[in-house]
This record gives C-alpha cells, sequence and structure tokens, in this order.
C-alpha cells in the first residue's frame, strides 16, 4: 500500500465514509504510482522553483490601512456570538 | 436594437460611445438570451438580474462581463462550484473587478466551474451540469467550463476564467473561444479563491483576439495586495495587436507534444492545418525539445493538491460556509463540516496534498516536484531563446461526452499540452482553429510565449486569427 487513505485523512481534517475510503484507496494509489515518476529525474544541485516568477520579499509599509468592518467580518459566520465566532468547547472544563 | 448578446468586447464599446445603444440594453438582452438559454447549456449559476440592470443605469458605457464563480464581487455569492460554501457572500471586491470597474466593464451574472476549479469538464461541479454549445450532449472543458460555455454559446459578451492547470484554454477550445492565461503575476490575485498559489491566474476568454486584448489590458498591473504582481508598466495591448503580421516569426513546434499516443487525429490535422497557414503566412517553423516535458503532469499532481490541502484548510465550518450540526468537539466540526461540504474530486485532492505534504514524505514528493520544475522552467527559457512563440495542441481530444472519463488520472491527462507552461509561469493563449470533419466540434490550438511576453503572444493570435478566418 503506497498510501492509507484512512490515516491522511485524519491528517486532513476531512472525515471519509467507509464507501469513499473505499473508492479513494486504489484511485490515489494510481496517482501516487502515477506521480513517482519523478524519482527517475536526477535533481542534484538543482534549485527548487516555489512560484511562477522569482520575486524575492515583496515589502510595503507597515502602515495602519482601513480593514473589513467586523460586522461585516461577521456576517458570513455560520455561528457567532455578540462580535465573536462561535467555537465548540476546546478546553477542558471551560464553558463552551 | 436586438440580439446585443451577440456582439464582443469591441463591437459592444464602440457602440456604446456612438450612442447606439446602453449598458442598460446590452445587459437586458444577456439577461433575455440567459432566460432562453440556460436551462440548456447551464452556464450560469447564479445571476443577480436587478443588480446588474442597476450597475449598468449607473455605468451607461461599461460593458457587461460574465464572472467564474470563485472571483468576490462585493454582495454577491461565490460558490467556487462547492456545497461548502452555500450561503456565502462577498464583503469585498477582487482586484479583478474594482480594475475591470474602473476600466469600463461591470460584472454580469455568474458562471458555472469544477468545485474550486479542481476539473477538466465541469462536471465536477455542486451546484448546476453546464453543457457544450456546440454538442449538448458534450463536456464544455474545464474547470472554466460556465466561461466557455457563455462564450461560446453567445450568452454573454465575454467572461472572466481562472487557469490553474489548463482551466481557461482546454475550454476555451473545446467552446470555440479565444482564452489567455497571463503570466504568473501579470494579473492580480487578490479575492479570488486560492486552489494553487504557486500557478493560479485569472485570464479573459473572449470571442475574438482583439477582446482579450481589451479585456487583459484592463485586468493586469501591479496590486499592492498581491505581492507576486510587479510594478511593471501594463502595455496597450489593443493598440500594439493593430498592424499583427506572422511575417518572420520564428514558430517552435516541440517534438514532445506531437509525439502523443493520445492525441486525437482530427486534432492532430487541424493543428498541422494551423502550422502550415502560419508559414504560407511568412512564418518560419523549427522543431524543438522541452525534454522534462513527460514529467510535467507527475510535478503538477504533486505541487497543485499540496498547495490546494493548504489553501482548503481555511474551510474548517468557523468563519464562513458550511458549518455541520452534527459536530460535538472542535476536532469533528472541522472533520465533519469538510466531509458534508466538499466533493469527491476536492476530498481526493486534499488527500493527495496532505499525503505529499506529510511527514517523512515531503522531500520525497513536493520538494523534489519543485526542483523538475526548475527543470521545466528552464526548458522554456531555453527554446525562447531560439524561438519566438511554440505553437501546440490545447487539448488531446475535442470536447469528450459528459459522463466518458470517469477514472480521474484519465481525466487529469487531458491538461498534458496545457500543463507544462503553467508551471514555467509563461503566458500561453487558445485560438479557435477548425471543426472537426465527422462531429463537427470546435479545435483551438495554443501558442505559448514566455514571461510577460502578452503583446508578442496577442499579436501573434491575432495574426493567426486572420489567416485563419
Amino acid at each position: 500500500m503506497k498510501i492509507d487513505v484512512g490515516y491522511v485523512s485524519e491528517l486532513a481534517r476531512l472525515e471519509l465514509s467507509e464507501e469513499e475510503k473505499a473508492l479513494f484507496q486504489p484511485q490515489l494509489e494510481s496517482i501516487v504510482g502515477y506521480v513517482e515518476k519523478i524519482s527517475s529525474v536526477d535533481v542534484e544541485g538543482i534549485e527548487p522553483m516555489m512560484h511562477g516568477r522569482a520575486i524575492v520579499n515583496a515589502f510595503r509599509e507597515d502602515e495602519v490601512r482601513p480593514s473589513l468592518p467586523r460586522e461585516e467580518a461577521l456576517a458570513n459566520a455560520p455561528k457567532r456570538v455578540g462580535d465573536e465566532f462561535l467555537l465548540p468547547k476546546i478546553v477542558e472544563g471551560a464553558e463552551s | 436594437m436586438s440580439e446585443l448578446y451577440k456582439l464582443g468586447i469591441a463591437e459592444a464599446r464602440e457602440g456604446l460611445e456612438k450612442g447606439d445603444f446602453t449598458s442598460e440594453e446590452i445587459v437586458r438582452s444577456v439577461i433575455e438570451r440567459y432566460h432562453e438559454k440556460n436551462a440548456e447549456i447551464g452556464a450560469y449559476v447564479t445571476f443577480d438580474e436587478e443588480g446588474a440592470i442597476e450597475l449598468a443605469r449607473q455605468n451607461p458605457k461599461a460593458v457587461p462581463i460574465a464572472i467564474k464563480d470563485l472571483i468576490n464581487v462585493r454582495g454577491q455569492p461565490c460558490t467556487c462550484g462547492s456545497k461548502i460554501l452555500k450561503g456565502y457572500v462577498s464583503p469585498y471586491d477582487a482586484t479583478v473587478i474594482s480594475n475591470m470597474k474602473a476600466n469600463g466593464f461591470i460584472p454580469c451574472g455568474r458562471v458555472n466551474m469544477d468545485e474550486f476549479a479542481m476539473g477538466s469538464s465541469t462536471e465536477n461541479s455542486a451546484l448546476a451540469l453546464t453543457r457544450n454549445p456546440y454538442d449538448l450532449t458534450r463536456v464544455p472543458g474545464g474547470s472554466s467550463g460556465g466561461s466557455a460555455a457563455a462564450v461560446g454559446g453567445d450568452m454573454c459578451i465575454a467572461a472572466l476564467g481562472t487557469d490553474t492547470g489548463g482551466s481557461i484554454r482546454q475550454p476555451a477550445s473545446f467552446c470555440n473561444c479565444v482564452g489567455i492565461k497571463p503570466s504568473y503575476g501579470r494579473v492580480s490575485r487578490y479575492g479570488v479563491t486560492a486552489f494553487a498559489s504557486s500557478l493560479d491566474q485569472v485570464g479573459p476568454m473572449t470571442k475574438s483576439v482583439k477582446d482579450s486584448a481589451i479585456l487583459l489590458k484592463a485586468l493586469a498591473g501591479h496590486d499592492k495586495m498581491d505581492g507576486t504582481t510587479p510594478d511593471e508598466i501594463v502595455p496597450d495591448y489593443e493598440k500594439l495587436i493593430e498592424n499583427a503580421s506572422m511575417k518572420g516569426v520564428k514558430i517552435g513546434l516541440p517534438k514532445e507534444y506531437f509525439n502523443v499516443s493520445g492525441l486525437d487525429p482530427e486534432v492532430k490535422r487541424i493543428t498541422d492545418e494551423a502550422v502550415a497557414k502560419c508559414v504560407a503566412a511568412g512564418a518560419e517553423v523549427r522543431e524543438v525539445s522541452l525534454p522534462h516535458t513527460e514529467y510535467a503532469m507527475a510535478v503538477y499532481y504533486i505541487i497543485a493538491p499540496a498547495e490546494a490541502s493548504a489553501n482548503l484548510a481555511r474551510f474548517d465550518g468557523v468563519r464562513y460556509g458550511l458549518r455541520s450540526d452534527r459536530s460535538v468537539d472542535v476536532y469533528s466540526l472541522y472533520t465533519k463540516s469538510r466531509a458534508e461540504g466538499f466533493g469527491p474530486e476536492v476530498k481526493r485532492r486534499i488527500i493527495m496534498g496532505t499525503y505529499v505534504l506529510s511527514s517523512g514524505y515531503y522531500d520525497a514528493y513536493y520538494g523534489r516536484a519543485q526542483k523538475v520544475r526548475t527543470l521545466i522552467k528552464r526548458d522554456f527559457d531555453n527554446v525562447f531563446n531560439e524561438v519566438d512563440v511554440l505553437l501546440t495542441p490545447c487539448a488531446p481530444t475535442p470536447a469528450f461526452k459528459l459522463g466518458e472519463l470517469q477514472d480521474p488520472l484519465t481525466m487529469y491527462l487531458n491538461d498534458l499540452y496545457t500543463i507544462p507552461s503553467a508551471l514555467a509561469g509563461v503566458c500561453a493563449a487558445s485560438v479557435p482553429a477548425g471543426f472537426t470533419n465527422d462531429t463537427k466540434l470546435p479545435v483551438g490550438v495554443q501558442f505559448i510565449c514566455g514571461g510577460f511576453e502578452e503583446s508578442r503572444l496577442l499579436n501573434i493570435c491575432k495574426s493567426f486569427e486572420e489567416i485563419n478566418s
């Protein structure tokens, strides 16, 4: 087995049904098998290409500018309390 | 004045300037056409008709443009073809939208796409089925299939698409439109939902090369909100293509693109005829080599899913988008919201991307793929010392049947001609070249130029359009 779909889906925070696991396992093995062809390329001394165009450090002034108003930033939240996004309880014993 | 929807950008702009009609009249004509055709073609996913009319009233000389549904327009939905963004309303305009508005264009209708731009047929949309306007049993291509179907089916004046590995050029080829993938950095990506950040570019999809030149000029340029856009002047593409000529143009034919087993004989014939027409018009043609071409697909299907898996981590059910009501804690809020919101292809790519970035595999996959990408880029640098432009097929086949390609890897291989240039960050275009003999399907050819060589690219495309008409 080249790839353990069940384990990787946990890393990806993505729940898969048993049917999906059964479907994806052979599909992803064939994709992983295909991309492994790059292992035969000699890349000794070759620099990695991170972007479509080499730009180094595009700096701007660090200044305060208008940002999205709080109400607009919260407008798409599926759940909120007051001026905050609502999350389930994270810390044991804390109020959710 | 009826049938204004048939106009391209140049004609629309001329009529607007002369006062033959108003922007509102064009928008109303597009809306009428939308009502007549959308049930059949399915190019649009949402159309804020009143909003479009109101915008046209405020901008009576503006040309309306259909927008791919991953580009944010303030006050409008932006689904990215996904259930996970159901109900989302954009709180801001993408830079391409503000640039359009500042240059005589307005957004008008939102067009379908493969979910998060992952696909080559638009069949991965969770919202609607889009059909090829030239044959309703076939796909429009993808991921910008809604844009291509709207342009090819005369359901808009022009459209915006995005291209990560071929998502503007392949659907343009399938639907008989001109599609330009600008060089990486030429057009801002701010406000465009990210798929693979080192590859994504927005570009025009239009009814003529001149229209693409006009629209690209409006879209392109430096943006403070996107650090990959250099502060370089945007040439007046429209003016520069006025005297387009093929005379003396050095065209390279990459041998790796023609000796491909999956190349459809009709696509091969149309591409060969395109080459012959260029030669007859004074171009010099020679065979060239891009030796690392055979690794491009593998590099792309490591780099693009890797970047996608990171970009799509933002869909967590907290700030926007779908939130599962089956969750009991934060972990299950993430895993269940994402399980319910994403479709199969997006899930596959998130898993693939997470895998190649995971501990113990990073160097062998992502790290190595970035190095092979350097070699692919060098191939292009080398051939552009020799020739001005490359001419290749755009896709190995004409539009395929809906449901025909079921295996993900087979679908991926549809992009073999468009992916290498995307990895290299250079500019490329698909231009209509002809129709297949038996099935009468449109086929485009691809022209590829070096980075930030859009003036040269558009010149060659314009000249080809003239000699091919």
